[in-house]
């Protein structure tokens, strides 16, 4: 699986994480180009049935990036979403698909090179998981 | 009296064929057409049911002679999980003008789906193998065919996935509910014999959530610790969720007025999914991590909110005990 590229959405937040992202892109810094960006106002609005959407239709990881905890541009949208994402998390483990491929990060917006390290970092681990098992499981277990 | 025999007479032509199928499903479906009470011989005066295997001897030949779109309305309970209810799911499509998803099995798999968790291979292992009650030394599980000195015994093939009725044929109208309440099957029926349907795909339930018929008195909702409906002691007259318990009502279709509320018991979820909503499960984990927590949760480690989430067991049994072939990923992955 050496060739193996993964596929990633991230839902990043308007106030915070899309804006490290912007600051590691005017800051040249080098990060792989396996994540597709989705802009949200708030990683609270990141509903887990887009996730296991993302997941349905054959991304390989979802990276959702908000506020720092006591940053979040509407109080509370962050620890909302860290449950939600703990609680999806389990799911996944019941539906045989590994919770790891979902990954919650706090990226604030001077954190340009931290959003750059998350990035590659969960790349390098996607790599070594190998393509998402939900999207690429046999035709047998539709019938 | 002349006219009101002609009347009658009129009425009696127009008499509606229905037909009642059972595919997956415990049988409670079958029962829940006769909860309509005294109402059933309004519907015995308009209705002639030409197909229902627990309660009339027609065969599946007799059905398949049948013209196509012979029969107005079929009532189809169950899901589909074996290849005989797949063939009469689409059997009687041919032969229904309409088809009525009846009861949460067939309209999202129902309980039945549960058994998405597994495959054939596994459940016929637990049933036939593995059962400590079952003695099977020659490791006997049903085949599709077995030649005997008679000839060739066929039963049907079992699938390694559940399915919902709409995911096999077009389904025209939805009637959820475990099983459905008499009086959405009352006003289903009176909108078929009178001819006031909505547009196709409906589902036959009110657009709003189970929250909004329960009776519980609801405020805001904060809670730390998640309990079972046996620590409840005494049950409070007020919304589940604010006492701890998992009440998947925010997530579910209302039309049930809230019975099992009302036998003091939390929503389980059989109304299926709200209009809009991609997945209940997903809807219903959302909604309950929103209003857990903890007090000061800004300075508290990231383990306590990890302590809180493991207080959730089963989370696919609780989140998706009605829906799991219908939700976004229909099935656990097998290896």
């Amino acid at each position: 699986m050496t060739d193996f590229e993964p596929n990633i959405v991230g839902f990043l937040c308007n106030w915070c994480s899309y804006a490290g992202a912007d600051l590691a892109g005017t800051s040249r810094l080098r990060y792989p180009p396996n994540m597709k960006a989705i802009r949200v106002m708030c990683s609270g609005r990141v509903d887990p049935a887009f996730i296991l959407d993302a997941l349905k239709k054959g991304a390989d990881g979802v990276l959702v990036a908000g506020c720092h905890p006591g940053d979040c541009h509407y109080q509370s949208g962050n620890f909302k979403t860290n449950r939600r994402l703990k609680l999806l998390k389990k799911l996944l483990s019941e539906l045989g698909i590994e919770p790891e491929r979902v990954r919650f990060e706090y990226i604030s917006a001077s954190e340009g090179n931290k959003f750059a390290s998350v990035v590659t970092e969960f790349v390098d681990e996607l790599k070594k998981m190998g393509p998402n098992p939900f999207y690429h499981s046999s035709p047998k277990s539709t019938q | 009296m002349e006219k009101q025999k002609k009347a009658h007479e009129a009425t009696k032509i127009k008499k509606l064929h229905v037909a009642l199928y059972w595919a997956a499903s415990c049988g409670g479906c079958e029962i829940a057409v006769l909860d309509i009470d005294e109402k059933l011989l309004d519907v015995v005066n308009a209705v002639d049911i030409v197909f229902w295997p627990v309660a009339i001897d027609i065969k599946y030949k007799d059905v398949e002679a049948m013209d196509t779109h012979s029969i107005d309305v079929c009532f189809f309970n169950g899901a589909i999980r074996n290849s005989e209810q797949e063939h009469l799911a689409k059997l009687l499509r041919e032969k229904s003008k309409l088809m009525v998803s009846f009861g949460a099995c067939s309209v999202s798999g129902g309980i039945p789906g549960l058994a998405n968790m597994s495959d054939k291979e596994q459940i016929f292992d637990t049933v036939y193998l593995d059962n400590p009650s079952t003695e099977n030394h020659e490791k006997t599980t049903p085949k599709p065919s077995v030649a005997v000195k008679e000839g060739e015994l066929r039963i049907p093939t079992f699938y390694d996935m559940v399915k919902s009725l709409d995911q096999v044929v077009d389904v025209d109208y939805y009637l959820p509910g475990c099983p459905p309440p008499p009086w959405l099957i009352i006003d289903a029926i009176d909108a078929i014999v009178q001819g006031h349907l909505p547009p196709k795909g409906s589902v036959l339930a009110p657009l709003k959530a189970v929250c909004d018929e329960c009776r519980y008195e609801k405020s805001e909702k904060k809670i730390s610790k998640i309990k079972r409906i046996y620590e409840l002691n005494p049950i409070e007259q007020k919304c589940f969720l604010e006492q701890g318990v998992i009440c998947m009502g925010p997530a579910t279709r209302a039309g049930c007025r809230g019975r099992c509320m009302e036998g003091n018991m939390p929503c389980t979820g059989c109304g299926g999914l709200l209009p809009h909503s991609l997945d209940q499960g997903a809807s219903m984990i959302s909604g309950l991590a929103s209003i857990l927590g903890i007090e000061g949760e800004e300075g508290r480690d990231d383990k306590d909110v990890d302590a809180l989430l493991e207080q959730v067991r089963d989370v696919v049994g609780t989140f998706y005990k009605y829906t799991l072939p219908v939700s976004l990923l229909n099935r656990k992955v097998m290896k």
